[in-house]
């Protein structure tokens, strides 16, 4: 150890890249010191990944210096990192699964020159890391029979390995389950009393309260705050990850109707994992429920179950009927859920809204393309359909297509008002939302914020899933935290203030209930 | 140098791309005639004037690409729905067995329209049949169909010259290994006087078409598309993968079976276990040149149709060993796969 304490080992200054018009870092200057964790936070698309993509060379900045040990990267090299002594571990593993730990550790460091290979003398050095550090790994185990945590570990150790003396995460619990986690943050922890200088990506609030000792806070691609971890409490978090302001167009005032889709008591998965845990909720007609939270709290499962992708393992989820008797809406297929007037906007355009290289017309059908409207014995109607995609092309303002465009030329805005209008244009009566304008620009949020706002005045009940406080806050009539797995019971939007939400996604419901006005809001 | 994904891909580059992949692998083919020898040019010469020289030449590519137009069709069909079937083969011969031995025994007795058709759905059904079970096993247990679908080739094989040897063995033969022989009121007409090309040709195209037509304006191939493409997309939308998968495995298995019917019925009227000189493998190839679409079908199998009958002539006349056929067939795939490559990305400095 020559350097002293508080020396900035790793200085990123003003670094700043843009991929097309999208300013993905801006100006950005982080400073980390010797033996610290530090905790990058953000929502999705603040640009954290991209940061850290540009300090190990995968990406290169178009501004700024990344400088380590006081000496500067040349940019664009993932080996120079290496050798500066910076390793990285990725949220998705890159590991080989038929190879040993030890192999997979070794592999890549050896010089291919060198006929022989020096394993007794890696395995030396492997277990003397794992020994130092608190990191127990079997050398001679298969990858691939090891578990999520351990191949993490083996993930640390190959950094370790190559003598990274800073070590970056990106997102290192999003595939861990809890005891996991917490093992890592102690593991940490330990890593940086022994001298290591850490990072971690995260945008989960817990996490990095627990495991931080500083904050960085980023915000569309800049650096909006630094704290403490002591200083600091997750409301005060919260509200700075999401931002304060409140720009886009409220909804009016209306009163909600009778309930169209009511949960009670729903679980979804086993026991002792639940990604659902026992919530309720009931959406009305004309209003808009927000549920809002850190992403990975159980949204996923939410979504699916509301889709019909996924059934509920305990409780009643139920539609309400023509009839007086309500449909059991868990024992529905994703296309029996579009007959009986369900509405799904999927999390993910790509993965599940939308086959990209189908045109559009077949994307606009898809869904309903079993029904009479769009075939008859079989055979689908391409000029019903042709002339469907074209209408909605009209009345939804999707731009830059026509019903024969292959649907993955839209740009994200229009593909998302594809979808909406593949939605709508069903006539639903209930319409599931799921981060609806992840990864828009304002443009586009305003016009499906838009249509949104017009379905809950033709009086559809919607359930709007946002990780977006702003969003979530401007369309919802009632807004519900969710936080692992649970919901907390919904609050007016019109009392939910920043600080109010950002306790209440942090898990604190009673203190958050509290602070509102002063007399306890439960649902009835 | 990176590769870019294209935003659009021109029709003419979806079209050049596998004359490009063809001529580069007949330029690399002619190292290897030069190698023995003899002037690329003239070796060339032979192989297109044995293919197309003379009315038995034509007659005798277009016998070939029989069946190699419905075996091409079953790996297209399959591999647009992602599902590798390498199994073409195996397919074949059991269509083409199950032919002989419905055709020498049991069906004798219907009027032949009817008879023909009977056996034609028979042979498809068991080829059908032989791909179900790969697909099913994918579904229930994950069971790579790669590996299955290729196996069974040998096994169906084997089986084959057991069933040939043993009870359906020909007794008019003289010990020679074939089966019972099709009724000759069975048979398919000749389509053309004094060729062996008869109407199976016809039925070939005939599938093409119908292939084309399931794909492009069915509910089914729309659905099969989407799974294929994007199967969690797909399953969003309400498309049952497992329907999905299975109704393509019964389309795929039973054009492969198909092949093996008309064969038989048109040209051997027989089983032998040389009936097929890798027809089903052949077919994945033209699958592939035809960049998997129905009609590009048809034009790939004449081609490969081509350099097999060709290269026949060719080793006669110039006595360049025929092997150069699989050579230079191997090649124009690897060539179409990178060609392929280059239909969906460009190359960016």
């Amino acid at each position: 150890m020559t350097s002293e304490t508080g020396k900035h080992v790793l200085e990123l200054d003003g670094i700043t890249i843009r991929f097309g018009s999208l300013v993905a870092n801006d100006d950005v200057t982080i400073a980390l010191e010797e033996g610290e964790v530090m905790a990058l936070l953000g929502e999705n698309g603040a640009g954290k990944t991209t940061l850290m993509n540009i300090l190990f060379g995968h990406y290169t900045a178009d501004e700024g210096e990344v400088r380590v040990f006081g000496k500067a990267l040349p940019p664009g090299r993932p080996r120079a990192a290496i050798e500066a002594g910076v390793g990285m571990v990725h949220q998705h593993f890159t590991l080989a699964h038929n190879l040993s730990v030890l192999d997979n550790v070794m592999l890549g460091s050896e010089p291919l020159a060198r006929l022989a290979s020096r394993r007794s003398e890696a395995r030396g050095k492997l277990l003397a890391l794992s020994e130092q550090f608190g990191l127990p790994v079997d050398p001679k185990a298969r990858v691939g029979d090891l578990s999520v945590g351990e191949r993490q570990r083996v993930e640390i150790l190959k950094a370790l390995y190559r003598d990274a003396r800073i070590l970056i995460l990106d997102e290192p619990t999003a595939v861990l389950a809890k005891p996991e986690a917490e093992q890592l943050f102690k593991t940490l922890r330990g890593m940086a009393a022994n001298g290591l200088s850490i990072i971690f990506i995260s945008h989960k609030l817990g996490e990095v309260m627990a495991g931080s000792d500083r904050v960085t806070v980023l915000r569309g691609g800049k650096v909006v705050a630094e704290r403490a971890t002591s200083d600091t409490n997750p409301a005060e978090l919260a509200a700075l990850m999401v931002g304060r302001q409140v720009t886009r167009p409220k909804r009016d005032a209306q009163a909600a109707g009778a309930p169209v889709v009511s949960a009670f008591n729903i679980s979804v998965g086993p026991s002792d994992e639940r990604a659902l845990d026992d919530v309720s909720f009931e959406v009305r007609s004309g209003e808009v429920l927000g549920i809002v939270g850190v992403s990975g709290n159980g949204q996923a499962a939410l979504g699916a179950l509301l889709s019909g992708l996924k059934r509920p393992s305990a409780g009643q989820l139920t539609l309400a009927g023509d009839g007086p008797e309500p449909i059991d809406m868990a024992a529905l297929a994703p296309r029996d859920l579009v007959k009986a007037g369900i509405g799904r906007v999927p999390e993910d355009r790509h993965a599940e809204g939308a086959v990209g290289e189908l045109p559009v017309w077949e994307n606009a059908i898809l869904e309903q393309v079993t029904t009479d409207q769009f075939s008859a014995r079989g055979f689908v109607r391409a000029r019903a359909g042709q002339s469907h995609a074209s209408e909605l092309i009209e009345r939804f303002d999707i731009r830059g297509a026509g019903p024969g465009t292959r649907t993955r030329l839209l740009s994200g805005g229009n593909m998302q008002k594809l979808i909406l209008a593949r939605v709508l244009a069903a006539g639903p009566r209930f319409i599931l939302a799921n981060q609806p304008t992840r990864g828009l620009d304002e443009g586009a949020i305003a016009a499906v914020h838009e249509h949104l706002l017009a379905a809950r005045r033709d009086g559809k009940a919607i359930l709007l899933i946002s990780e977006e406080l702003e969003e979530a806050l401007a369309l919802s009539d009632r807004v519900q935290a969710i936080v692992k797995g649970r919901l907390s019971d919904p609050i007016p939007a019109e009392e939910a203030t920043p600080e109010t939400i950002g306790l209440m996604m942090a898990g604190h419901w009673e203190v958050a209930a509290q602070s509102t006005s002063g007399e306890p809001t439960h649902a009835a | 140098m990176r590769l870019e994904r294209r935003s659009n891909t021109p029709l003419m580059l979806v079209l050049t791309a596998p004359l490009l992949a063809v001529l580069a692998a007949l330029v690399l083919g002619s190292g290897l005639i030069a190698l023995a020898d003899v002037n690329p040019f003239t070796a060339y010469g032979h192989l297109v004037d044995g293919a197309f020289g003379s009315r038995l030449a034509i007659t005798e590519t277009l016998t070939r690409a029989t069946p190699l137009i419905l075996t091409g069709l079953a790996a297209a069909v399959a591999f647009r729905a992602k599902l590798w079937n390498i199994g073409g083969e195996g397919q074949f011969y059991v269509g083409a067995l199950m032919t002989a031995w419905l055709g020498h025994s049991i069906v004798t007795f219907l009027p032949a329209p009817l008879a023909i058709a009977v056996l034609i759905a028979a042979g498809m059904f068991v080829g059908a049949l032989l791909l179900a079970g790969p697909a099913y096993l994918r579904l229930r247990f994950g069971v790579d169909e790669v590996v299955t679908t290729l196996l069974l080739n040998f096994v169906v094989l084997l089986f084959i010259g057991l069933m040939i040897e043993g009870p359906l063995r020909d007794p008019l033969a003289f010990g020679w290994p074939q089966s019972v022989p099709v009724d000759r009121d069975l048979r398919l007409p000749d389509l053309v006087e004094r060729s062996r090309l008869h109407v199976g040709l016809l039925i070939a195209i005939a599938a093409a078409g119908i292939v084309w037509l399931v794909l492009a304006r069915t509910v089914f191939g729309i659905e099969s598309k989407a799974a294929g493409l994007n199967p969690s997309a797909a399953a969003f939308a309400g498309v049952s993968l497992p329907k999905t998968l299975m109704m393509t495995a019964f389309l795929s298995g039973g054009l492969a079976g198909l092949a093996g019917t008309i064969e038989v019925l048109g040209v051997t009227g027989n089983v032998t276990t040389t009936l097929s000189p890798g027809f089903g493998y052949s077919g994945i190839v033209v699958a592939m040149l035809a960049a998997l679409h129905p009609a590009g079908v048809v034009v790939a199998a004449i081609f490969v149709a081509t350099i097999f009958v060709g290269a026949d002539a060719m080793a006669r006349a110039t006595g360049v060993p025929s092997f150069i056929a699989d050579v230079i067939m191997s090649v124009s795939l690897l060539c179409m796969l990178v060609a392929l490559l280059f239909t969906s990305y460009r190359i960016r400095r």
